[in-house]
């Protein structure tokens, strides 16, 4: 590995110095009265502070270097930033100071946004597929495939159905065939998606251990150190959006669990 | 092995490689990387837009679609709620109030269907232009696409609204005396300059909508002010005869005034060009260009900062 590593890594995301800010208006006294709104219309101008805007640094100065064929585990406690580095990697959320620069687009897995209650599981999956870029032809020949992988016709026929008819399960299951049905050069994963029953779940890990074979660079956030041993080579750990630890799984996941575990 | 390799914690191998000592910049510059989340270029822009046209289309036809999907006429809506506005605005302005001023029944009826549904054409595509990205933050923050696919969108949905509209229009327009003829022609170059221009309003708004979500709620006075200042229900000719010429003028070139006579022209027999403002398509085309072409740079110039917030 490391022989091969030593010439030709080749960079696929770096993080330079990389600063996250959310503004959250009126959050300042926590009551959303009209006296308040409108002392911070009056104090436009002074600092943001003053005028109740709140700002949440959920990033604070991270770097790193992500190379080809690495795939990294993302831990930390809740809240710590992971979710919120990732979109800042796929280039969702803009930074506030600091860069990120990826070859390619990387992109997340996740497309409940784009799909819509109201319309058939089929409709939401041609939808759901534009949104994430692929053509009119692509989703024709994966169509099928989406149906099947997502189980959603084993009881019936569902899929011609509006979305708002399903079962939780059924709605999560239909919306990660679909997410995980593009190739991608980096990829990210955030846990949430791993929904669904027993058997559902196995077959979506396979499929996450397939996206990673064909993908350049993977980045995984997840609170369970077991799926992060299993698929992960290198981990980043962090904590109120500070790069607390960098280095190979075990070694980070050992100083980890010694702080969760006091 | 490969612990070897990441030993030296943040970013730095510990084995001496041709990149030690490069500054991020220098390296990815090295290795070809991109800034993630950058403008691109505009012809690159307009090109990545093109390449999003069939989303554009599906998610415009999504959301009609789903609008009245839990009615029970479904559909039927489409029609049936165009309709039903025309009806309410013929009660009040008609019959009650007597807008029609000295033109015949079978003019003003037509007349007044017209204005309305071609106003709310341009209205509705500024109401859903304010929310388009403030509305849609999960999924800007999801998905990579260009912005600007939202705003289009939602234009594009109520132009296919006003096509479900058109069937009403024309109906009313045969049912009071005014047949197919040449000159219906003209509705066709008509509605795309409108559309033009509401695409590049409801771009401007989206871009003030996404850095101030109270222009939601500010922007259904605006419109109303300007519907009432537009002739909608009213011949501004007949109503502000006796005023000095130049208010009539500065009335008549207000973009929604215009777009409104032109339809009105095209549709209704007696509805002549006497009544239209001279130079009127030269006056619609500089509003849909201007308009377009203004909104659209307007907007990618932020397309960078939407989804913050």
């Amino acid at each position: 590995m490391a022989e091969q590593n030593s010439g030709a890594r080749i960079p696929t995301v770096i993080a330079d110095e990389l600063h996250i800010v959310y503004r959250v208006n009126g959050a300042k006294t926590g009551k959303g009265s009209a006296t308040a709104a409108l002392s911070r219309i009056i104090k436009r101008g002074s600092d943001d502070a003053a005028r109740g805007v709140r700002k949440v640094h959920a990033v604070r100065g991270v770097s790193f270097v992500a190379y080809r064929g690495e795939a990294i585990g993302l831990i930390g406690s809740n809240g710590s930033g992971k979710s919120t580095l990732l979109r800042a990697i796929a280039g969702l959320l803009p930074a506030e100071r600091g860069k990120v620069y990826t070859d390619g687009q990387p992109s997340l897995l996740g497309v409940n946004a784009a799909l819509m209650n109201d319309l058939t599981g089929e409709r939401n999956v041609i939808l759901g597929g534009l949104a994430m870029g692929m053509s009119r032809e692509q989703i024709k020949a994966r169509y099928q495939e989406i149906v099947d992988f997502s189980g959603i016709n084993e009881k019936g026929d569902f899929i011609t159905l509006p979305m708002r008819t399903y079962s939780s399960g059924m709605a999560a299951r239909l919306r990660f065939s679909i997410a995980a049905a593009k190739d991608h050069d980096v990829l990210m994963i955030d846990e949430a998606l791993a929904t669904g029953d027993r058997k559902f779940q196995q077959r979506s890990e396979e499929r996450i251990r397939e996206l990673r074979k064909e993908a350049g660079t993977v980045f995984l956030v997840s609170h369970n150190n077991k799926s992060i041993r299993d698929t992960c080579d290198r981990v980043l750990w962090l904590e109120r959006g500070e790069l607390r630890m960098d280095g190979p799984t075990e070694e980070v996941l050992k100083e980890y669990e010694k702080f969760t575990g006091k | 092995m490969s612990e070897k390799t990441h030993d030296g914690g943040v970013a730095v191998s510990d084995r001496p490689s041709p990149d030690d000592g490069l500054t991020a910049a220098e390296l990815a510059a090295k290795h070809g990387l991109s800034v993630s989340g950058a403008r691109p270029g505009l012809a690159e822009y307009v090109r990545q837009l093109w390449g999003r046209r069939h989303f554009i289309l599906a998610f415009s036809q999504a959301k009609l679609t789903a609008q009245y999907s839990e009615a029970k006429l479904g559909q039927l809506w489409q029609v049936a709620t165009p309709l039903l506005n025309a009806f309410v605005y013929y009660l009040i302005f008609g019959l009650i109030l007597k807008a029609s001023r000295g033109m015949s029944h079978g003019t003003y009826i037509p007349f007044l269907v017209t204005g309305v549904f071609v106003f709310t054409f341009t209205q509705s595509s500024i109401m859903a232009g304010v929310r388009a990205i403030s509305g849609n933050l999960g999924l800007v923050r999801a998905l990579h696409f260009p912005r600007a696919s939202l705003p289009v969108s939602f234009a594009l949905q109520q132009l296919q609204q006003l096509l479900f509209s058109m069937v009403v229009l024309f109906a009313v327009a045969v049912g009071f005396g005014s047949y197919p003829s040449l000159s219906w022609l003209l509705i066709v170059p008509a509605l795309v300059l409108q559309f033009l221009f509401n695409t590049g309003l409801a771009l401007i708004v989206a871009r003030m909508g996404a850095k101030t979500p109270d222009l939601a709620q500010l922007m259904p006075f605006i419109l109303r002010t300007w519907m009432y200042a537009s002739g909608v229900m009213f011949s501004l000719h007949t109503m502000l005869a006796g005023r000095p010429e130049w208010v009539i003028r500065a009335l008549q070139v207000n973009p929604a005034a215009v777009y409104m006579d032109l339809m009105r022209f095209a549709l209704i027999k007696d509805y002549g060009a006497d009544k239209l403002p001279p130079h009127v398509w030269a006056i619609a085309l500089f509003w849909a260009v201007v308009v377009f072409v203004g909104g659209f740079v307007y907007f990618w110039k932020a397309e960078e900062r939407y989804g913050r917030g």
